[in-house]
């Protein structure tokens, strides 16, 4: 079973050579420890920016300088700030490559729901609404079941709705999963020490296993 | 052209109970902290505020919300303000959720002249509940409509007297598209500075977009997450 690292260190390997790509809050944000030096990627925070850098050191916080999670950070060089409106418009303009997003619910048709639990909890969809109805590919970080136990991987989202039929690929600390265009969850991985009976048995939605299902590589 | 004035109770003193008003910032960075200040201490009631976010509990936005003087939020996110979340789930607080690019891109579109704009975000969920769809090369798009703002509250780094203004780094986020979009436009700055001293090829907002301007003192931009690397 991976803890966040893990997740965050497997996702990792899905970001390619000239990727500009979107990290959500949570264990996406992680996956930028994880990203190859040998490769040029360049990290776009929805709030206007370009060029993302590490955490500052101490002392070193620019309150004018943060990320969509309101985390300070730095500016690498060759970096670009730009205002919310043409944020979203190379968002919708598919110019990112990979958006990377937590998710309450994934349903096999690859719907996603992530910002609103009727009567309890009101986050807010932020940026996410726009990322996922624009997006081609994402893949969603997040845990295989929910603190009661119960999947996260269902047959139809339960939950207020943040897009349809988007997710491409989801990482859990159980698995890598693909869901399939005809709807779908193909199990591509499963995590260390895990077999394909645990992943069957945290998987509400239509589980796809065909073959040998190799172990992952973290 | 001089378009300053004394301060932030100046700027204000025309905004009446009722009013839509929008504030740039996301999160507390690019705040207009000295408005939201003198709004705080104005006693004007019943606002309808547009803005990314509410502020945190004791700061931004959130001291508007504490003394109950917003009517209506139309925000993306709601984050970690428990104040905020309280009053929404209570009912005590109107409140419309919108997608952060839809909020902005709707912002722009009043700055530009156009009625509205067609954007995929939400189609499929309940933001899309009683909007028009219109399907472009076979893709569903939502008609969201450009903001009425009577005014625009925004934070520049500096500006000069005739309300030319430049962002700095990523306290520009909202406030530009803002600027533009609200029927009278309020910025404060950082740094007020004479016609000539900016750089005209380096200007963000033209001045014709801003009404009033002010330098504000000691500005406090707190820090939402403060987080560091070990060295």
């Amino acid at each position: 079973m991976l803890d966040k690292e893990g997740i965050a260190k497997r996702i990792a390997k899905e970001v390619k050579d000239g990727y500009y790509v979107n990290l959500g809050i949570g264990i996406p944000t992680l996956v930028a420890n994880y990203i190859p030096e040998n490769i040029d990627v360049v990290l776009q925070s929805e709030n206007g920016l370009l060029g993302m850098g590490p955490f500052p050191f101490e002392g070193e916080e620019d309150p004018d300088t943060i990320n969509a999670g309101k985390q300070t950070i730095t500016k690498l060089p060759g970096s670009a700030v730009f205002d919310s409106a043409m944020s979203f418009g190379m968002i919708r303009a598919k110019k990112v490559n990979l958006t990377i997003l937590g998710a309450m619910e994934v349903s096999e048709n690859g719907d996603i729901a992530n910002w609103k639990i009727p009567g309890k909890m009101v986050k807010g969809m932020g940026g996410a609404m726009d990322l996922v109805a624009s997006a081609e590919n994402i893949i969603v970080a997040m845990q295989h079941v929910n603190k009661a136990g119960e999947s996260k991987l269902l047959p139809n989202c339960t939950l207020p709705l943040t897009g349809v039929n988007c997710v491409k690929k989801i990482v859990t600390e159980l698995a890598v999963l693909d869901v399939l265009p005809d709807g779908g969850f193909k199990l591509l991985e499963r995590a260390p020490g895990v077999s394909v009976e645990d992943i069957k048995k945290a998987t509400a939605g239509k589980l796809i296993v065909d073959g040998e299902v190799p172990e992952m590589l973290v | 052209m001089n378009k300053v004035v004394s301060g932030a109770e100046e700027a204000i003193s025309d905004i009446k109970n009722g009013m839509t008003l929008m504030l740039g910032g996301f999160g507390l960075c690019g705040l207009p902290e000295k408005t939201i200040l003198a709004l705080a201490a104005s006693g004007i009631t019943g606002l309808t505020c547009i803005s990314n976010n509410a502020g945190v509990d004791d700061f931004g936005i959130g001291l508007l919300l504490r003394n109950r003087q917003v009517k209506k939020m139309i925000s993306s996110y709601v984050g970690e303000n428990a104040e905020f979340e309280r009053q929404l789930l209570s009912g005590e607080l109107e409140v419309e959720l919108i997608p952060q690019g839809t909020l902005a891109t709707r912002c722009m579109a009043a700055g530009y002249g156009m009625p509205a704009i067609f954007t995929p975000a939400g189609i499929g969920t309940e933001v899309a509940e009683g909007k028009e769809i219109r399907n472009f090369n076979g893709k569903d798009y939502l008609m969201e409509m450009a903001f009425d703002a009577d005014f625009a509250i925004v934070k520049a780094w500096k500006g000069d007297s005739m309300g030319n203004l430049v962002y700095r780094s990523t306290a520009r986020n909202f406030n530009p598209v803002m600027a533009m979009a609200g029927k009278v436009t309020i910025a404060e700055v950082e740094e007020l500075v004479e016609p000539g001293e900016l750089d005209p090829d380096h200007i963000h907002t033209p001045g014709i977009y801003v009404h009033r301007i002010f330098k504000g003192e000691n500005y406090e931009k707190r820090i939402e997450q403060r987080t560091v690397r070990k060295q």
